[in-house]
């Protein structure tokens, strides 16, 4: 399962939500303000390095330009998508979830 | 319509415009500049504050031409010909965020949380996006 | 409605305001100019650069007391006054200008 998280997580908790119900072949999807939380030395930065020990995390890459997030501010070991990319990984998953 | 010059000579009121969302996944940050624009024209003592996701409004590396949508992060420049120069941005929303006030399109004034609330407190109408 | 330039149409809003930005050509803007009944001189050229400078720096079109004011600045103060500007474009230095030069209706203009 592809889960896709679209909200920054300094205004909601959705990425913890969507985090805590991660099961076996997860992998998980920051797009629009969701790349936020991929901002390493945040709460949600910790968060992200702690779910990458079990599963992959991606982040949309035109998402992370338009915030002006540059390469070197992402948790390492998240890989950066771009629109293609996004299609790849909606395909290669049987389902996926969107965290609105 | 009308082109007024702004000469108006009636009451001043404190207004502070409450920006808490971020830029681009919402139309908010948007809509809240036009209407600080527009509201420049009725000559009122304006503030902006910046906090919580708001502060990311501020970041002069934001560009999203790849999401295909308009950078309005350089209008934020434009402020200061308007009149419009009293930016508030929160220090603990900054940090929670790992954002440096170096990285803004503009100069503010960084406040704390408690100042912030001071600063919210003694206005005639906040208005809040 | 629609401007025609070479043969060509430019989509506009009921008002006059072309709807896609990048329409926008020099001719064009003596059509517009035309059908505003207004013959453009080199005067009225220097503000039109002058807000399209102003739009690709700042990527809004200026309320008139700010165009006022930042004409005075850059083109000196017998050009940043109203009666100047409003000689030249009897419909708003702002509105009529930017209608011209191709920009949205000005931001803060009530």
């Amino acid at each position: 399962m592809l889960h896709t998280v679209n909200k920054s997580p300094f205004a909601s908790s959705t990425l913890t939500q969507c985090l805590n119900h991660l099961a076996a072949g997860a992998a998980v999807l920051l797009i629009e303000d969701g790349v936020y939380g991929a901002t390493a030395g945040t709460g949600a930065g910790a968060q992200i390095a702690s779910c990458l020990k079990r599963f992959p995390v991606y982040v949309l890459g035109p998402d992370l330009e338009a915030r002006g997030i540059s390469s070197n501010q992402v948790v390492e070991g998240v890989v950066t998508v771009d629109y293609t990319g996004f299609v790849k990984l909606v395909v290669e998953h049987d389902a996926v979830q969107s965290w609105l | 319509m009308s082109e007024g010059d702004g000469e108006t000579t009636g009451v001043v009121k404190k207004f502070l415009f409450v920006n808490r969302k971020a830029p681009y996944g919402t139309i908010y940050a948007l809509e809240a500049l036009e209407v600080v624009l527009i509201s420049a024209a009725f000559d009122q003592d304006v503030s902006l504050a910046f906090l919580d996701d708001g502060v990311y409004q501020l970041v002069s590396a934001n560009n999203p031409a790849g999401i295909g949508m308009k950078n309005f992060s350089h209008t934020y420049r434009a402020l200061d010909d308007y009149d419009i120069t009293k930016l508030y941005v929160e220090r603990e929303s900054l940090t929670e965020r790992g954002v440096s006030e170096d990285a803004f399109i503009v100069p503010v004034t960084v406040v704390s949380r408690a100042e912030m609330g001071h600063i919210m407190a003694a206005q005639d109408v906040v208005l809040s996006f | 409605m629609a401007y025609e330039v070479n043969g060509k149409a430019v989509t506009a809003d009921e008002e006059g305001y072309i709807v896609n930005l990048a329409d926008w050509s020099e001719p064009l803007a003596e059509i517009i100019a035309k059908s505003e009944s207004l013959d453009l001189t080199e005067n009225h050229w220097e503000v039109i650069r002058f807000l399209r400078e102003y739009y690709n720096e700042f990527q809004i079109a200026p309320a008139v007391r700010v165009l006022t004011k930042a004409i005075g600045k850059k083109l000196g103060a017998d050009k940043g006054n109203n009666k100047y500007l409003y000689d030249l474009f009897p419909y708003g230095p702002a509105k009529q200008a930017c209608k011209i030069a191709g920009l949205p209706k000005p931001t803060g203009c009530i």
